[in-house]
């Protein structure tokens, strides 16, 4: 049970064979078991999941249960919940249990999703390991000496490890699509603006996107299309129809069912910067797609190599800004001592916030300041829109891009720790689509020479999330790579 | 030297409060007065994760605003975080407009002084944006802390720039009260200023005659009433001219005004100048606002003031001193309006002389709003009509407006008739009464026969006096002169 998909779930859920309070039962004890070792859970609400699931029962009974009714998951902490503790990983929530429930947790709530915790996350999701969390690094379920990718790590890891079927995740510069790939598993992170940002505590506003794991596509398909729809709190949410993911993936049952997708490989992702056995996974899925029917056909994305550095001035720039809020004053962490008011800042923020929080507040409070704003910020701006350009310039060509989610596969735990320049590099492939605002997901297509999973990326054009999932179900129903689980879920 | 010597240089920044119910990006209540933090709400004490929404009729107001001066009312505008730490901002960034505001330009016609001396000028305006106010901070009654109120936060603001056109605490004075008109007359501001809902910091220079460029300026902060303005600037430009002339330097700072003192103290000095690190703030998108709205707004805006004034010259004769009195706030405008509507437009000017004399005077002295006279408009006409048709003289009729005033009367007309306060004009009654006053005071009448011409007005006063004022004075004039044989 614990390895099946959603559509599985739901008609086991469907037939009585399980209660969702057994099926909450049955992943809250594998959290109670797994977890210390994962540390993939900040917080777990047995309490609060197993309502959720009686109320699921009855819906289930009424027949009105819907495709999320009694499906347990969980929420990266990044989400406030209501009456649940909302951390962000961070000192400076640590004590903060949200009055409010996020737009996307209240969507999953009224789909009948049955929330079993808050996963853990790098802190206020500004990491590419996890290992900037307040609460401790998450571990890789596939080996505990390396890290699950980050922002998102306790996500993925929950997800991989079979401690949720499903998990939401927020994606900045790929902390959805990066964690998935580390640990195997399916990630999607639609177009900016289709998932609600609001009660999402927000890193950079402006790239910031909700988005979702699952072992496959089909459950992405189906947990994204619960997470999105127009939001009036939020003044950059899109008001457009809401998509039913899932019925898109129905499609010709047939040996090439891709048959006229035009794949576009991107000649800069290709080039060198890319791992042998990242390389030697990424082909083979590359070939898999012309098996079934695509084609492919070389692209340019001339200025993605600007990605990193237009991230790091935008990015910091908008949570230094976004980070001004927790000064102590209102809620979360105030230091004990103080004199007087701007020590009570000074105080309550330096031990509240960890290194890399710190970090970046200080590259964006440079960035914008006066006499540097024109050279860092302006100019990154411009970049931005050079690499949206691009995008689009490259989509003339081609239906999806593709190319590999990651340079490497997972590092060992406390490698780049000190080397943060080193650290952003491996967010390298995915930093542009955030900064273009595009839709991209990332699916397990093999394992390095470590054993560690390696993750394709797939990146669409606006709203182009139906045909993502619909190449990644076409390509996960011909192979099994998404099906492989790592020791702890075998 | 002198003070005449120097040149003044004066420009305002008002924030005025937009009288919107709810506020600028949530949906809290902005009514005054409500226990602290009881209207906050979520986005306004910045929990984690909220976002702001902006308020459309925040918006409407300021294009109603920019319309109303001639501004270019910009079809995208931005808004931009400013950035500080303070307690009463809770988001630690305050959203505002930086490089593309909403109005750009317009200008504002004042009135300045009284009498012969008065004239007009016209001061330009730089550019008025939207922006949300703070909290406040309370340091009283905490034992040594600070209590925060985050009501106002979030409260709608438009602040109003205008160029440094003034030259004198004059001209900012009636700028300002030109402005508070303006706003509350197009309806998009209480003016309250005691609740602060229009607050003026004035940047004030001086140089020396003939000089071309600016003095360094310093900005006088939160000045919430005419007086302190005037008194604000005065002080400002005589501490300036003093410095100035023992040799010293104006450094650029911001300034406090004590009201107890009258003096303007440093707050701080352009080195401890905050870098606001302003960037267009990623949760709300730019504004547009579609030639339609414009148009919309355009159709259902008041006649302005300005436009109101030259009406009434140009169609009603009055002077240009009556008319710019007359709508200097839309209350009383609307008073005059509907009186001359009661009375007919050849009644316009002794309409006006009595709204701006009598009715001003008493309701002045009463300390009640126009809007609040107990003399209605109607009222007011009938006993304009009554003066002019020669039923009762000016000095009966402000027996019948004090009447009226204590509700002694429904009416004009009511009130004389119950009073018996109506005109004699029947000739041979006046007669009668010059015969028995010649009859009593035969010195006066030997004076006035030897030349002394004060003894004919002793004798029409006497006449008056016996007539208990209601014969017409110029009847009595006329009427002793030939009795008199002179």
């Amino acid at each position: 049970m614990i390895n099946a998909s959603l559509p599985e779930l739901r008609r086991a859920l469907d037939a009585r064979q399980i209660s969702a309070v057994e099926l909450a039962g049955l992943f809250l004890d594998r959290i109670d078991a797994l977890n210390p070792a994962l540390n993939a859970f900040i917080t777990v609400d047995r309490e609060g999941a197993l309502a959720a699931a009686r109320a699921a029962d009855a819906r289930i009974a009424a027949g009105s249960a819907g495709p999320l009714t009694g499906i347990p998951l969980a929420h990266k902490d990044v989400f406030c919940t209501e009456g649940v503790l909302t951390t962000c990983g961070s000192k400076m929530l640590a004590n903060f249990v949200s009055p409010y429930d996020a737009h996307v947790v209240s969507l999953l709530e009224a789909a009948g999703a049955v929330s079993l915790g808050k996963a853990n996350m790098d802190e206020f999701a500004m990491g590419s390991s996890n290992e900037s969390s307040y609460f401790g690094a998450v571990k890789n379920p596939w080996n505990l000496g390396r890290i699950p990718g980050g922002s998102s790590g306790g996500s993925a890891a929950a997800v991989a490890a079979r401690l949720a079927p499903i998990a939401t995740g927020t994606d900045t510069g790929g902390s959805v699509r990066q964690p998935a790939a580390y640990c195997g598993i399916t990630g999607i992170k639609p177009t900016y603006g289709l998932v609600s940002r609001y009660g999402m505590i927000a890193y950079a506003s402006s790239l910031d996107q909700g988005g979702a794991f699952g072992a496959s596509a089909e459950d992405c398909a189906l947990l994204l299309g619960a997470m999105t729809g127009f939001d009036a709190r939020d003044s950059t949410s899109l008001e457009r129809p809401t998509e039913d993911y899932a019925a898109a993936l129905a499609g010709p049952a047939c040996a090439r069912p891709l048959e006229g997708l035009r794949i576009g490989l991107p000649r800069e992702f290709f080039a060198e910067g890319m791992s042998d056995d990242v390389r030697a996974a990424v082909e083979a899925a590359v070939e898999q797609y012309r098996v079934l029917g695509a084609t492919t056909v070389e692209v340019s994305l001339p200025n993605a190599k600007l990605a990193i550095p237009a991230y790091y001035v935008i990015a910091p720039a908008e949570c230094s800004s976004n980070l001004s809020r927790f000064d102590g004053v209102r809620y979360g962490h105030r230091a004990a001592d103080y004199g007087d008011l701007a020590d009570m800042y000074a105080k309550s923020r330096a031990e509240g916030f960890g290194a890399e929080v710190k970090r970046r507040i200080l590259v964006g409070t440079y960035v914008l300041s006066h006499g540097y704003y024109d050279a860092y910020y302006l100019q990154a701006q411009r970049l931005r829109r050079l690499i949206a350009q691009d995008f689009q310039a490259a989509l003339q060509h081609c239906d999806l891009i593709a190319g590999p989610t990651t340079p490497t596969t997972a590092w060992t735990l406390g490698e780049k720790a000190d080397d943060p320049v080193q650290m952003y590099l491996s967010d390298i492939y995915t930093i542009a689509v955030n900064l273009a605002g595009l839709p991209g997901l990332s699916h397990p297509v093999g394992f390095g020479a470590d054993g560690l999973p390696v993750g394709l990326q797939l990146i669409g054009d606006y709203f182009a999330e139906s045909r993502l999932l619909h190449a990644a179900h076409r390509f996960q129903h011909a192979t099994d790579w998404h099906a492989r689980r790592p020791a702890c879920a075998a | 030297m002198s003070r005449s010597d120097w040149e003044v240089v004066i420009g305002l920044e008002v924030h005025a409060q937009l009288d919107t119910a709810s506020k600028i990006f949530s949906g809290a209540s902005t009514a005054f007065g409500a226990e602290p933090n009881r209207q906050a709400s979520a986005v306004d004490i910045a929990l984690p994760g909220v976002l702001p929404v902006l308020n459309r009729g925040a918006v409407e107001r300021a294009i109603r605003f920019g319309l109303a001066i001639g501004a270019h009312v910009a079809e995208k505008s931005v808004f931009a975080r400013k950035n500080y730490f303070y307690p009463d901002l809770p988001k630690g960034y305050q959203i505002s407009q930086m490089d593309l505001p909403v109005v750009v330009g317009g200008t504002i016609t004042i009135r300045v002084g009284e009498g012969e001396s008065a004239y007009e000028k016209t001061v330009r305006l730089t550019r008025a944006h939207l922006e949300e106010d703070a909290g406040k901070s309370l340091h009283e009654d905490f034992h040594g802390m600070t209590g925060i109120d985050l009501n106002r936060a979030g409260t709608p603001l438009l602040e109003i720039v205008s160029e440094p056109d003034m030259r004198s605490s004059a001209e900012a004075v009636a700028y300002a009260r030109t402005l508070h008109a303006l706003v509350r007359w197009i309806d998009i501001c209480d003016g309250n200023m005691q609740e602060g809902s229009f607050r003026c910091d004035a940047n004030v220079s001086v140089r020396r005659k003939g000089a071309t460029e600016f003095g360094t300026r310093r900005e006088i902060k939160n000045l919430n009433s005419f007086r302190f303005l005037q008194q604000a600037i005065d002080y400002e430009v005589q501490w300036q001219i003093d410095t100035l002339e023992d040799g010293g330097r104006i450094e650029q700072a911001t300034v406090l005004f004590d009201p107890d003192t009258g003096e303007t103290r440093m707050m701080r000095s352009k080195e401890d100048a905050h870098d606001y690190r302003y960037f267009p703030d990623p949760d709300l998108l730019p504004l547009m606002i579609a030639p339609e709205w414009k148009a919309r707004v355009q159709a259902e805006m008041p006649e302005l003031p300005g436009a109101m004034k030259g009406r009434f010259m140009d169609d009603w004769g009055l002077s240009a001193y009556d008319a710019t009195t007359l709508t200097a706030s839309k209350e009383v405008a609307d008073f005059y309006q509907a009186t001359v509507s009661a009375a007919g437009a050849a009644l316009a000017k002794p309409c006006a002389n009595w709204v701006m004399g009598e009715l001003a005077a008493r309701l002045n002295k009463a300390e009640l709003d126009v809007a609040a006279s107990p003399v209605s408009p109607a009222q007011l006409a009938g006993l304009v009509a009554r003066i002019a048709d020669n039923t009762i003289s000016n000095a009966i009729a402000r027996k019948v407006f004090e009447a009226l005033w204590n509700g002694e009367g429904a009416t004009a007309d009511e009130v004389i008739d119950k009073q018996g306060l109506r005109q004699v004009t029947d000739t041979g009654a006046i007669e009668a009464m010059i015969d028995e006053v010649l009859a009593a005071n035969q010195k006066s009448v030997e004076e006035f026969r030897a030349g002394k011409e004060k003894a004919f007005n002793a004798l029409v006063g006497q006449v008056m006096k016996a007539s208990k004022g209601k014969a017409g004075p110029a009847q009595v004039n006329a009427l002793l002169r030939k009795k008199l044989g002179a």
